[in-house]
């Protein structure tokens, strides 16, 4: 679900990469957000609510309101509205309140 | 710890112009910003800008910012810091800030807030199903990283913002359902309203949304019509087939580090929310602490910018920096901001300021 044709911008892309969510490989661009990739692949839902499991997406998409949060790499609670895309991260739906380890 | 003048938190119009004053009198000055790029909100505005008398009325907000920024970098007298995400306010005047996962601490002698503001949410039912967006999320995500949030849209909210952002939706190529209002009119200037309505796209004003359908996701919204009193009008219920909802219903100030710090607060709906008090200077009940733009009221770009340049000033001024013309560039800040907020478009900004003034 990219943008291809806009009448005023030129979109600026990084090296394309290679990542993974949730098992699957996806491809994204070097420096926009990982939840940016995701949605550019279609993929909306980042995590469970705490209590009652529902899904949860973006909503702010500037790192206000922690709707976003996911595991990458291991590390629970990471904003993906604002944390950047790198080669070959493993980004996974968050259930709970995750734990480090 | 590091030691600086002037700490400038958030590098949008406000911080920007805030920076930049306080450097041209003579200031060092640090500007932190938690992206990674300085604009603020500017950053996603394609549209040119509304407003009738300032003088910038007619550019687009992404060049405003552009231009803001590149004088900041050239200005060895501010050092930039973004990626930089300010945490705390502790007692003994000093700011913690994480960048790069490294902690940092510094100690200025005064300190600008300019975070900015954050945006409203509605309650209805599903409203925390993944595809219901702030408008501005939408449009970060649209403008600034070229990826479409779904395929059609209902926009809840008909004021400036949702309507540019509507527009800006059109021209990615995604489509509009509609434009909802609660209230009996359109808000937005009437220059951006009608380019919608020109596309095709309906503006229901005096509808809200009623609840938003889907298991996972959004899958469709229903709207419905209010009477005069603001009550829904049963049987008026009309579904829409959309997988965005995007709410445009307004923002309210960023202000954590404001209550941190023990501003004096007061709930001010004019102004967007809870506001930190102030006096002529834009200083806080906290001496010491500036405020400029959104996080002191919800108003717009070019208010922040003369926010900025006039806390900018008054911050260096305070540090002892002086210019032969120092009164008269005050001065026609002060008239140029007195002049924007002149006229009925003003009253409800006029209005609130007078609440929230520092006696
Ligand atoms: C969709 C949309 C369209 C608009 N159109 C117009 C228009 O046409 N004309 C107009 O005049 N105005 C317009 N506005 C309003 C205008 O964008 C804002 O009023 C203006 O950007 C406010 O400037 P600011 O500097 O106060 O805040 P912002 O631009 O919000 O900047 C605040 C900055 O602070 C940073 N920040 C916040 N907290 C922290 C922290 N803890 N640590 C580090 N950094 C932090 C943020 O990252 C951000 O960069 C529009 C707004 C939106 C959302
Ligand atoms: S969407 Fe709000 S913090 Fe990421």
């Amino acid at each position: 679900m990219r943008v291809t044709e806009h009448p005023i911008l030129n979109f600026q892309k990084g090296a394309k990469v290679k990542f993974y969510y949730n098992d699957l490989e996806l491809e994204g661009y070097e420096g926009e957000t990982i939840a940016a990739a995701l949605h550019a692949n279609g993929i909306r839902t980042m995590r469970e609510s705490i209590h009652l499991h529902r899904p949860r997406g973006l909503f702010c998409n500037i790192g206000n309101c922690s709707s976003c949060l996911m595991v990458v790499d291991g590390k629970p609670n990471v904003r993906v509205c604002v944390e950047k895309l790198r080669a070959g991260i493993r980004v996974q739906t968050q259930r709970g309140k995750g734990e480090l380890k | 710890m590091k030691q600086t003048e002037i700490c400038i938190v958030g590098g949008g119009p406000a911080g920007l112009t805030a920076a930049l004053k306080a450097a041209a009198l003579g200031a060092a000055v640090t500007l932190i910003d938690r992206n990674d790029y300085l604009g603020g909100q500017l950053i996603k505005q394609t549209h040119r800008f509304f407003g009738s008398k300032q003088q910038r009325a007619s550019e687009r907000g992404i060049n405003i910012a552009r231009e803001l920024a590149a004088a900041v970098q050239n200005e060895e007298r501010i050092t930039v810091l973004t990626g930089a995400t300010v945490l705390g306010y502790y007692k003994d005047g000093v700011i913690t800030v994480e960048q790069n996962e490294q902690y940092l601490k510094i100690k200025p002698q005064k300190i600008i807030m300019a975070t900015g503001g954050a945006e409203k949410s509605l309650a209805f039912p599903n409203n925390d199903l993944p595809g219901i967006y702030g408008a501005g999320a939408v449009q970060t995500l649209v403008n600034v990283y070229g990826v479409k949030p779904g395929n059609r849209v209902l926009m809840v909210g008909a004021g400036n913002i949702g309507v540019i952002v509507s527009y800006q939706l059109l021209q990615a190529g995604v489509e509009v359902a509609a434009i909802i209002e609660a209230a009996p009119a359109i808000g937005a200037y009437w220059v951006h309203a009608s380019k919608v309505v020109r596309a095709g796209v309906p503006i229901y004003t005096g509808h809200t949304i009623k609840r938003a359908w889907g298991e996972k996701e959004v899958e469709g919204a229903t709207i419905i019509r209010l009477d005069g009193k603001w009550q829904p009008v049963p049987g008026s219920e009309k579904d829409l087939d959309v997988d965005v909802i995007c709410l445009s219903v307004g923002l309210s100030p960023l202000t954590e580090l404001l209550w941190q710090a023990g501003c004096r607060m007061r709930f001010v709906p004019e102004l967007g929310g809870h506001v930190p008090l102030r006096n002529e200077l834009l200083e806080t009940s906290v001496p010491g602490i500036y405020v400029a733009g959104d996080v002191s009221g919800i108003e717009e770009a070019s208010a922040a910018m003369m926010e900025g340049a006039l806390a900018g000033l008054n911050a260096a001024k305070a540090l002892g920096y002086d210019a032969p013309d120092f009164a008269q560039q005050r001065d026609n800040i002060i008239k140029e901001l007195a002049e924007l907020r002149s006229g009925p478009v003003g009253e409800k900004i006029r209005n609130g300021l007078v609440k929230a003034g520092l006696a």
